[in-house]
């Protein structure tokens, strides 16, 4: 093997951990909802490409009100779902939509656009 | 001291006011002649007994109203607002949601008018915002006719803003309904000359379809301009093949890659800027989709071949050729097959759109004694309706006065017109047929049944069917694994493939991040379920969740409920036999009037038995219930007994042969009543509960699908075997206490069986939630029924049947979808990665690549579309 093959061959495994790292093993940044007034969880999310934040840490049994603007107009974002709470919402470009539920079991609760391109997850505690 | 001015609000000194009245025990203070002179026309209209402390008098009706606002960016927005409109006179309390964008104002109207308010609103720099609304004017031809009729609009009170397109022979109106009618505004409109009429929006309904609309074209447009750059590129590309070109020197031809160069730069950073912009967001979120693969691939060729052109003595020879075809054409195709995509999509929502096209756009209400049209969402609950002949009824209510036909088959399936009378409800979007009424709103816009049904249908398109979650897991590591896969493929061909090995290295990479396609795979569930649940509705089958649709399909047992399923629920006279010389009618006519006084469900059977022949009835005397055995009742001077066999022992009368009499009829599945007449046998009058038309159909059709049906009731087993012998059913649970129901349920699914259950969302409601698909059949307006998974709202039993086709056509369709987005990537990776070329020399042109990669999704789209052909079986008529 040339010594360039061999210095492509190591980039490339190099190349193929950091991916999975990138994508799948390094920790992602978590935002932790505010209890607004009566007790009600209320967290902003911007939708423009994903979802920003898209880990967000909810107390159980509360009420939390997820408020989504939508800022871009490409197709993919125009819904959002929580196929685990069994809710979705249209989510016209600039107008923000507010969804109301109460988690009640602690867990992991994935939501994410129609097709699965964009996904965010609720953390619940 | 300070007082108020009570017409402008004014806060003046009392001692320097204008003018001052006495009026009612209070005193008025003024600040100007303009004020005292409108307070001397109506003093009423000022005059209010107001408390001293507050200057509010709690016995004077307060309004309240929700403005949405425009402009409630921030919380300090919110706050600025809420303390503006506090400091106003007038106002008792606001509160403003920054979250819902509105503002809660309670106001004292006569201090503070709503046109007032809303300059209130607008002077702390936000918009109020209105029901938008959008009003035909008929030839309207001159642009300075615009300005007159917009300044008209403007004046009018209640509307914030108002628009005249000359091009559209349209006005859009944004106004407060609270303060504005339509009429209003037709008024605005009609006193400079013009006729107007409802406008005839060419416009889409929504403001959903709008967007796409917008959304198609410009993908159209990335196309067109990337197809057409295409075609230069791909003929300096494959220069042997293209007559002119082919003659070209060398340096021409490296003078014209050089020009692809920079035109190819465009196409992808104007035709494919989607795909850039997208997977930087998705790279900021440390997620990769499909945007990331085709943003990597056209710019690893793109890049790779603009350093060929350039620098072309640092690759091997015979290798520095550019691939810019691949970045033009595969950005061409890709946006292409999104455009395709987002028109096949459009197509899935069809029956949606048809059930919200079923909602009547106007209605008549009378306000004050005055009739007038406005649009259907301005129908307050408690307003009073009017509904001529041949229309739409607006939205949900009582009937006042009035009766007529109404024709409900578009929600309920019944085909013969329904009649209504007073106390009567109506449903809105229902076909009113020849008479007239009027009346009273009780529910309206979210509230009504259409609605419901229309929310029930959106939820249960976006839930997710368990077979989709697996779909999404492997989409979560599908395009991290192909940019791995891509890296391995270069390194394989780069170490051990052919020469020129760069190039066949980058070629066969690029060609594995351009043939993945994961967007089928995320399309493949969402797709199918959307038109499949679109197809139940459309057949009055509402299914609540993609889970309930891909449980139903592999139901073994169905469970009918008697009473109420099978049969309709309301006992009905049957028989009438009579003993001696009794006259059939005369029976009767006791038998009723005796029953008239019994709550008895059998009773009321009778009763209505009676009145059909028209009999007049007697009211009974001395009536007396005996639990377990009967009634007893004086009718005209007659001891009346009417009951069962133990009663009958009881009076002590003889029954003859009408004991065989009454078994027969109990054998045939009815409830026999003795009547015995001052101490004597009279005869029998019996009652049953009636078979549905269709029942025994539906449980055919059911077990000719290789399900087993089952009844349960808590009836005789006598009446119970009858019932099941007419329709079909072998297997009977009778006898069960209320309580039990959820009970056997859950004994016939502990023998492994998947168990389905019909019955009435009430009564069954614990067995409902326990059989692993619940069906009830819902009635009327009430169609969100919280215990079932599916509604049947054409009360019949054959909508069982149709449900668990839906579930079967649209399972089998997702599968087909899913196999196929598997596949496809599960064969077209390898083969891009190389895999036959060891054997066959058969290498994945990029191009073709592409082309599979669009055309993938809209693949999945339109066999999802396949289902809209779905037609059930047994139609329901």
């Amino acid at each position: 093997m040339t010594t360039i093959q061999f210095i492509i061959t190591l980039g490339g495994i190099g190349l193929s951990i950091f991916i999975s790292w990138f994508f799948w093993l390094a920790p992602k940044g978590q935002t932790h909802a505010a209890t607004g007034a009566g007790g009600v969880q209320e967290v902003a999310i911007t939708v423009k490409g994903g979802y920003t934040p898209d880990v967000i840490v909810l107390k159980s049994g509360q009420l939390v009100r997820l408020t989504f603007t939508r800022q871009e107009n490409s197709a993919c974002s125009e819904e959002v779902l929580f196929p685990d709470f069994n809710k979705s919402s249209l989510l016209p470009e600039g107008e923000p939509v507010t969804l109301e539920f109460t988690p009640e079991k602690p867990g992991e609760y994935g939501f994410q656009c129609k097709m699965g391109m964009l996904r965010g997850k609720l953390v619940v505690e | 001291m300070i007082v108020k001015d009570p017409v402008c609000g004014m806060e003046i000194d009392s001692e320097t006011a204008f003018a001052f009245r006495e009026h009612m025990g209070q005193k008025f203070y003024f600040c100007s002649e303009d004020c005292v002179g409108k307070f001397d026309a109506d003093p009423h209209q000022y005059a209010m007994v107001t408390s001293a402390t507050t200057g509010f008098n709690s016995g004077i009706p307060l309004e309240r109203i929700n403005l949405p606002i425009q402009g409630l960016k921030e919380d300090q927005d919110a706050n600025k607002l809420q303390s503006w409109l506090k400091a106003y006179p007038g106002i008792s309390q606001v509160i403003v949601n920054r979250a819902t964008g509105t503002a809660q104002i309670t106001f004292l109207p006569a201090q503070l008018s709503l046109a007032n308010l809303v300059k209130a609103i607008r002077a702390a720099g936000f918009r109020p915002e209105g029901a938008q609304t959008h009003i035909g004017i008929q030839n309207l031809r001159c642009a300075s006719c615009v300005q007159s009729i917009e300044d008209e609009l403007r004046a009018t009170p209640g509307v914030i803003n108002g628009s005249v397109n000359v091009a559209t022979q349209e006005a859009s109106i944004e106004y407060l309904p609270q303060q504005t009618k339509l009429a209003d505004l037709n008024t605005a409109i009609e006193s400079w000359g013009y006729k107007t009429h409802p406008a005839v929006s060419k416009e889409p309904q929504d403001k959903q379809e709008a967007e796409h609309e917008k959304e198609y074209r410009r993908l159209i447009s990335h196309f067109w301009f990337a197809a057409i750059i295409s075609l230069p590129v791909l003929a300096t590309a494959y220069s042997k093949f293209v007559p002119f070109v082919r003659d070209w020197s060398m340096v021409t031809l490296r003078l014209a890659w050089e020009v692809t160069a920079l035109l190819t730069l465009p196409v992808m950073f104007w035709s494919g800027i989607d795909f850039f912009t997208g997977a930087w967001a998705a790279l900021k979120h440390r997620s990769a989709n499909m945007n990331t693969l085709v943003a990597l691939g056209t710019m690893a060729a793109w890049l790779y071949s603009t350093i060929a052109v350039l620098f072309p003595s640092i690759f091997p020879l015979g290798t520095s050729e550019p691939f810019y075809d691949v970045v033009a054409v595969v950005i061409a195709l890709v946006v292409l097959g999104q455009a395709l995509e987002l028109r096949a999509k459009g197509r899935t929502s069809e029956a949606i759109k048809k059930l919200i096209g079923l909602q009547a756009k106007t209605a008549r209400v009378v306000r004050d004694g005055q009739e007038m049209d406005i649009p259907v969402e301005e129908v307050l609950v408690g307003d009073v309706v009017q509904v001529h002949p041949g229309e739409k009824i607006p939205v949900d209510g009582l009937i006042l006065e009035g009766s007529s036909a109404v024709d409900e088959s578009m929600l309920t399936g019944e085909s013969l017109p329904a009649s209504k009378k007073t106390g009567d409800e109506v449903i809105g979007a229902t076909l009113n047929k020849t008479g007239a009424f009027k009346f009273r709103a009780t529910k309206v816009g979210k509230d009504t049944a259409l609605a419901q049904i229309v929310k029930m249908v959106q939820d249960a398109q976006n839930s997710k069917a368990p077979i989709a979650r697996m779909a999404d897991t492997i989409s979560g590591y599908f395009v991290p694994v192909v940019m791995i896969l891509a890296v391995l493929t270069f390194v394989l061909w780069f170490d051990i493939g052919p020469q020129p090995r760069l190039v066949y290295a980058l070629v066969t990479a690029v060609t594995v991040l351009i043939i993945a396609c994961p967007c089928a795979l995320g399309l493949a569930t969402p797709m199918s379920l959307m038109v499949g649940i679109g197809k139940g509705a459309e057949n009055g089958i509402l299914i609540r969740t993609g889970e309930a649709l891909q449980t139903a399909q592999g139901i073994q047992i169905v469970v009918l409920d008697k009473t109420g399923t099978i049969t309709k629920g309301k006992p009905e006279l049957t028989d009438t036999v009579v003993a001696d010389n009794w006259k059939e009618n005369d029976l009767l006519q006791l038998a009723a009037s005796v029953e008239r006084s019994s709550e008895h469900p059998l009773a009321e059977a009778i009763v209505e038995g009676a009145k059909v022949k028209s009999i007049a009835l007697t009211e009974p005397s001395a009536f007396e219930a005996v639990p377990g055995f009967g009634v007893i009742a004086t009718v005209g001077g007659k001891h009346v007994v009417l009951g069962n066999l133990k009663m009958m022992e009881r009076e002590k009368a003889i029954l003859g042969d009408l004991e065989q009499k009454a078994s027969a009829l109990a054998d045939d599945g009815k409830t026999p009543m003795y009547v015995a007449v001052d101490g004597k046998a009279a005869g029998i009058v019996a009652v049953a509960d009636t078979i549905k038309e269709d029942s025994a159909e539906a449980i055919a059709a059911l077990k000719k699908m290789g399900i087993e049906v089952v009844m349960l009731t808590g009836d005789n087993q006598r009446t119970a075997s009858a019932i099941a012998r007419k329709v079909g059913i072998d297997r009977i649970l009778a006898e069960v206490l209320p309580g039990d129901k959820a009970k056997n349920v859950g004994l016939l699914q502990a023998d492994g069986k998947r168990v389905a259950m019909v019955g009435d969302g009430i009564n069954d409601a614990p067995a409902l939630v326990q059989a692993d698909v619940g069906l009830a059949i819902g009635t009327g307006t009430d169609v969100a029924i919280e215990a079932s998974d599916i509604t049947l709202i054409k009360g019949s039993l054959k909508g069982v049947v149709t449900a668990i086709e839906v579930s079967r056509a649209t399972m089998g369709n997702i599968k087909q979808n899913l196999f196929g987005a598997f596949i496809y990537n599960a064969l077209g990776l390898p083969v891009a990665m190389g895999v036959l070329f060891p054997f066959f020399g058969v290498l994945l042109s990029p191009l073709i690549a592409g082309a599979a990669m669009a055309f993938s999704s809209v693949t999945v789209v339109g066999n999802a579309n396949r289902l809209r052909t779905f037609k059930p079986r047994l139609s329901v008529k």
